[in-house]
């Protein structure tokens, strides 16, 4: 018999896996529809042009393709929708048209597609359309793109700034630095990230005439979205006439959030030719025109007390959001970005300004972490610089300054809401204790005797994740253009299988796992008995998606009320069946029982052949165990940790080798610790790689030089340690699991980690700070410039 | 990721190859394990109309003792090299090396004679050819030539071959005395490839002084290059690293380098000098050893 | 040119098709024989999803044609479990959660079945050599590991003869 609990807290085996083990996933490209056909994208090669004219003739010609389509076809389109209009930039949105008809603004930038009966002829064709351009000047950088003088992207945002948003106290602030006894400025960049999901996207068309409906396969983080986007301001089509679907999808990490014009442009040509049509991106385009993440520069300022107190935080960043608005964009730089600069610290006045900048590069939007590892790099970068200053020990520099447990709520003084529950020290304590911080530390000292540069970096983080509730994210609040709620249907068919669908949309997160374990549990099933349903905006409820660490604190939450109310139909049913009051029949082991008499019981199975025959229900009982619920979290969830990280750089060469990295989470109550695991230490790779070696890199004039994997250096197996992983657990009360998130927060608190060992391992040499990606030659150069000027002094 | 249209033509002889080449001109391109080739066709960086693929000629694989050194067939895949036992009890520098390329899957189509005739600025094996004074054995129409590895690297993937010939074989002559060889690699971290790569070999005497050495360098310049002036400033020296630092500083000497958004002309100035150190090292390791 | 007939034997079993010389080969397996589980992640051969058993040897399949496949027996993911039984490094990325969104999966399998043939009992250093080839942007690698630790024990208890 299962009895309640066996399966939430539990390492047990994903359901995915066997599909996919075994090369029988289908993801979008494995996807063939009778008769379909498929197009390829023309994008432009300049970074800014305006487009003369375009000459298809002779593509239109080559046999076997289907047409040709340029803006001018698409006119009917609107141009993409920005649906996170953040810190006031509605006067100065531009997005994307799915088809560029006068003017060009990134290399990537979507300018005809051509339709043919297979993919090699559409690639071949797409050589022989003509395309006209005088090319104009462009700008790259955050920066140089607001000074005057420089190229502009849009009439309607002089200097390129969509927006100035601030966010915090900047009188007391101002004060605070006026009054400190030690202030430390830095610029830091946070450099262009290319999210690099190992499936790229695609999108496949489906237009039925007979019904006038379309159909659209889409490599999703959310499909109810896009539908909603598409049908209500792209294509203008009814909402119940558009059907989205995601199939099984090979990673997000952010960029598979956003309405991107190919789903456009596959619903359009499937109409205008009456067969299915299919795109799927290859690399190049990938690199070229899905979103890219991060992209700061910013120059931060802390003022403190020489026995290591922080007073004050002064933050001005240019956030780089691309040629256009991509979906969220605004977004991320402001609420997730601006509002978590504090981090896990008590700062008493703290003040931020971001400017949100147009340039001629691919458009910047959530990248997984989105916003809060910048936020944590920033702080976690200040905080090592401060605690340099004042000559004290990094680790108790941020002892000091913890906001302490009781203290909870906390109001980090910039706009976010109250951080539900923390215990920052316990996790820093438990992180130094699993790394052996203070033997390090005597380590390091011998080390650096011989003239090794050892180094240990730490990284106290806290991020926000579970974004709600849409009464504060949403248009009156933080500008969110809907809700953040979440959505779940439980029902338990007559033989008793339930199924579970979710508005929720994973790509490799484990939910059908995660999800059927929380029901079993709640409905004391076996685990297999419960199927998890997603993805398919027919037959899902209407849902957010899957992306902010959000599924299992929002989309769980949902499906426990779901699970609650079946739970309280079937005790009805239960007295009725059992002949017993209401009040005596009890949940107990996974079965109701009356109180007392523990041999009279019913299971959920045998309530729901009960429920769905209908021969006898209790009066005005409806048939079926079948309900739905829709889920608005009081608050966000803050989950945090430290993470500690140890290195050795080679001098001769300035090659960095992780030696150690160890990490203490805290996500709040854990339903599959092996997943969360796995969750760890792919965020934590990330997180690493911006740190070592990851950066989207474009020419001055606006040509992407990391186009490739040839060039753009995704972390392999050989570059990285095995991660040793501990967990605090601090539940959160924001809902009844107790559960955080926990798939961004290894992103989030690599990154600065790492460049804090290196910084540390180079202290000797009077190395204060160098950016991102520390690149041997970038800190060869340093050491060079270091020991050339310390041979000076002698 | 599609390429453009092409004929396709399998040879089973060198000659039938060279006829090919001749008949169909400048359009044709060799494929030999196809991964330096097919990617940049997939980019459409590269369109030849015509492919002439050498994988199919049985006479240009394997590896055969000749003349006391060693003959490689021209299409013997990387891991053919790698894991070879003839080659590795007398120049383990092919293990070494072999096992430093791309990944087992490169290394399982890709060929050492397409590797060589491509001459990629970054490849490994033009840097082990030198070092090792392989000879060329080049099949046109008019028969056979040799070409020593230091003429066979023209220039930035431009080799001695002609457009109608073949690299067939790769001979290393014996070496005498008590030798040692090493290559070291700074690897891209993205592609793989050499962003400096040194190739050394070293004879001693019994006295533990350097008889001979030879130092190649690859991935730092335009092509594969013989570091003479380290050779020269080892000559007669003791192996030890005192006079292999004070040799290895004229690693670079006259050369122009590359230089990219990953490493600077001056950075891989100075990664010559520290690989060209570390790689003389491991060999007067492995010649005392 | 004109499409050149090939024979190639898939997952034992025989095809005849005709292609043009630029198919390439892992268009051939996804497109024309329908085997979708050999994925394609990149265009400049650095990701291995693509990667198949040509030969006796891992291969990207994104970079031979295939027209250069004729008359070789080939491997992918679809044929590694036998009579319903998953192979042990099926198993062991099962066991040890060595997959998230399952895209690189595929070709970690295969590659990582190349290394047990050539050296049942690697280290972890080798194997994380091994897998120079292939991307995977999920797992950061530690649970592909030792999905391939756990699957080479299962491999040596099994066949402790052809281990040694």
């Amino acid at each position: 018999m299962t009895t309640a609990t066996t399966f939430v807290g539990s390492s047990v085996k994903r359901v995915e896996d066997p599909e996919f083990i075994t090369g029988s996933g289908t993801y979008l490209d494995d996807i063939k529809l009778p008769g379909m056909a498929h197009m390829a994208i023309l994008h432009s090669p300049h970074a800014h042009a305006r487009i003369r004219g375009i000459d298809t003739s002779k593509a239109q010609q080559h046999p076997g393709v289907l047409a040709v389509f340029t803006g001018k076809d698409t006119a009917g389109i609107n141009p993409l929708p920005c649906a996170w209009q953040a810190g006031g930039v509605e006067n100065h949105v531009n997005t994307p048209h799915v088809l560029a008809s006068d003017e060009v603004r990134y290399v990537g930038d979507a300018v005809a597609v051509v339709v043919a009966e297979d993919p090699y002829t559409a690639r071949d064709a797409l050589e022989l359309i003509e395309v006209d351009y005088e090319p104009l000047p462009a700008v790259v950088d955050p920066e140089k793109a607001t000074q005057e003088g420089a190229p502009q992207l849009h009439e309607n945002a002089p200097n390129n700034v969509c927006m100035r948003w601030t966010a915090g106290n900047q009188e007391a602030t101002d004060r605070a630095f006026e009054q400190a006894e030690v202030v430390v400025k830095q610029r830091l960049v946070n450099q262009r990230l290319i999210p690099t999901a190992m499936e790229t996207r695609g999108a496949i068309g489906s237009y039925n005439p007979g019904t006038g409906e379309f159909t659209i396969w889409m490599t999703s983080q959310a499909p109810h979205v896009m539908k909603l986007l598409l049908a209500a301001f792209v294509l203008n089509v009814p909402e119940n006439k558009i059907r989205c679907i995601s199939p099984d999808v090979g990673g997000g990490f952010g960029s598979k959030i956003f309405c991107y014009a190919d789903m456009a442009l596959v619903a359009f040509a499937s109409r205008q030719l009456g067969r299915p049509v299919k795109y799927v991106e290859d690399r190049t385009e990938n690199y070229q025109w899905t979103t890219h993440g991060r992209d700061h520069v910013t120059y931060a300022e802390i003022a403190g007390t020489r026995d290591g107190r922080i007073t004050g935080l002064r933050v001005r960043t240019y956030a780089n959001l691309g040629a256009y608005l991509s979906t969220i964009a605004p977004g991320i730089p402001t609420t997730l970005y601006g509002r978590m600069v504090p981090g896990v610290y008590k700062i008493p006045a703290t003040f931020v300004e971001v400017l949100g900048v147009y340039t001629d590069t691919a458009m910047v939007d959530a990248y997984r972490g989105a916003g809060r590892p910048e936020a944590a790099y920033l702080i976690e970068r200040m905080v090592d610089l401060f605690a340099r200053e004042v000559g004290m020990d990094p680790a108790e520099v941020r002892r000091r300054n913890f906001v302490p447990p009781n203290e909870f709520p906390h109001d980090n003084g910039v706009g976010m809401l109250p951080y539900d529950s923390g215990e920052y020290e316990k996790a820093l304590n438990r992180a130094l204790e699993l790394s052996g911080y203070p033997e390090f530390r005597r380590e390091q000292e011998e080390a650096r005797r011989q003239g090794r540069l050892l180094g240990v970096g730490l990284s106290s983080y806290v991020e926000v994740c579970g974004v709600a509730p849409s009464a504060w994210i949403g248009l009156n609040g933080q500008g969110w253009g809907a809700g953040l709620w979440e959505s779940a249907n439980v029902r338990v068919h007559l033989t008793g299988k339930a199924v579970v669908t979710t508005g929720t949309s994973p790509h490799g997160q484990g939910h059908a796992t995660t999800f059927a374990q929380l029901v079993a549990d709640e409905l004391g099933v076996p685990m297999e008995d419960v199927i998890v349903e997603h993805g398919d905006t027919q037959g899902t409820p209407f849902g957010f998606g899957t992306y902010g660490s959000r599924s299992l604190a929002v989309g769980g939450s949902a499906i426990l009320r779901s699970t609650a109310k079946i739970r309280e139909k079937a005790r009805k049913l239960a007295a009725h069946m059992l002949e017993a009051s209401e009040e005596d029949v009890v949940w107990e082991n996974g079965r109701f029982t009356v109180r007392g008499s523990p041999e009279s019981a019913r299971t959920i199975p045998e309530i729901a052949l009960a429920a769905a025959t209908g021969y006898s229900l209790p009066e005005g009982m409806e048939p079926y165990l079948d309900e739905t619920s829709y889920y608005d979290p009081p608050n966000c969830t803050f989950p945090f940790g430290t993470h500690v990280c140890m290195v050795e750089v080679d001098r001769d060469t300035g090659e960095t080798r992780l030696v150690r990295y160890v990490a203490v989470d805290d996500v709040g109550n854990v339903i599959n610790p092996m997943i969360v695991d796995g969750q760890l230490h792919g965020g934590i790779v990330q997180g690493v790689a911006q740190a070592m070696w990851e950066q989207g890199v474009y020419t001055e004039d606006g040509q992407l030089v990391t186009g490739s994997l040839m060039d753009y250096a995704l972390p392999k197996a050989s570059m990285l340690p095995n991660f040793e992983l501990d967990r605090t657990v601090t539940p959160t009360n924001v809902n009844a699991m107790g559960a955080k998130g926990a798939g961004e927060a290894g992103t989030i608190a690599a990154t600065p980690a790492v460049v804090n060992a290196v910084m540390d391992a180079l202290a000797p040499l009077g190395i204060r700070h160098l950016d991102m990606p520390l690149a041997p030659e970038k800190v060869w150069h340093a050491i060079q410039e270091r020991s050339a000027s310390q041979k000076e002094e002698r | 990721m599609i390429p453009a249209e092409f004929d396709y033509y399998a040879p089973t002889s060198v000659q039938e190859a060279i006829g090919l080449l001749q008949e169909k001109g400048p359009e044709a391109k060799l494929l030999a394990g196809g991964h330096s080739l097919v990617p940049l066709m997939k980019l459409r960086l590269a369109a030849p109309s015509v492919l002439i693929d050498l994988n199919r000629i049985a006479e240009l694989r394997g590896i055969r003792s000749s003349d006391g050194g060693v003959a490689i067939g021209a299409m013997t895949t990387h891991s053919e090299v790698e894991s070879s036992p003839e080659l590795a009890d007398r120049w383990p520098i092919f293990h070494v090396a072999g096992a430093m390329i791309g990944d087992p899957m490169v290394r399982h189509r890709g060929t050492i004679g397409g590797s060589l005739a491509h001459a990629d600025p970054a490849g490994d094996w033009p840097a082990v050819a030198l070092a090792l004074d392989a000879r060329m054995h080049i099949a046109g129409p008019n028969g056979e030539r040799v070409v020593p590895a230091g003429e066979f690297f023209v220039d930035m993937l431009t080799s001695a071959l002609e457009p109608d010939e073949v690299l067939t074989e790769i001979e290393i002559p014996a070496l005498e005395g008590r030798v040692g060889m090493a290559y070291e690699k700074f690897r891209h971290p993205a592609s793989g490839y050499a962003v400096v790569g040194v190739a050394a070999v070293v004879v001693t005497d019994g006295s533990g002084s350097c008889q001979d050495c030879r130092v190649a360098i690859t991935g730092a310049g335009p092509k594969a290059t013989r570091a003479t002036g380290v050779e020269e400033a080892l000559k007669g020296r003791p192996l030890d690293e005192q006079s292999i630092s004070a040799a290895a500083e004229r690693a670079g000497e006259g050369m122009a380098f590359l230089g990219d958004i990953y490493a600077s002309e001056e950075y891989r100035e100075h990664l010559t000098k520290v690989y060209t150190k570390r790689a003389l090292l491991a060999a007067a390791r492995s010649a005392q050893g | 040119m004109a499409k050149q007939e090939i024979r190639v034997t898939v997952n034992g079993r025989e095809h005849r098709s005709e292609v043009e010389p630029r198919l390439l080969l892992v268009h051939y397996l996804r497109d024309v024989l329908g085997l979708t589980g050999t994925h394609i992640g990149c265009d400049t051969s650095q990701c291995g999803a693509c990667t198949i058993i040509m030969d006796g040897q891992s291969v990207k399949s994104c970079t031979v044609f295939a027209v250069q496949a004729d008359g070789s027996q080939i491997t992918t993911i679809e044929g590694l479990a036998k009579d319903g039984q998953l192979h042990p490094l099926q198993e062991g990325f099962w066991e040890e959660h060595g997959l998230q969104c399952g895209f690189c999966t595929p070709g970690m399998i295969m590659s990582a079945y190349d290394l047990l043939q050539r050296n049942p009992d690697p280290t972890e250093a080798e194997i994380r050599e091994a897998l120079e080839g292939n991307l995977c942007r999920c797992t950061g690698y530690q649970n592909i590991v030792k999905a391939i630790q756990y699957a080479a024990s299962r491999v040596r208890e099994h066949e402790p003869v052809a281990a040694s």
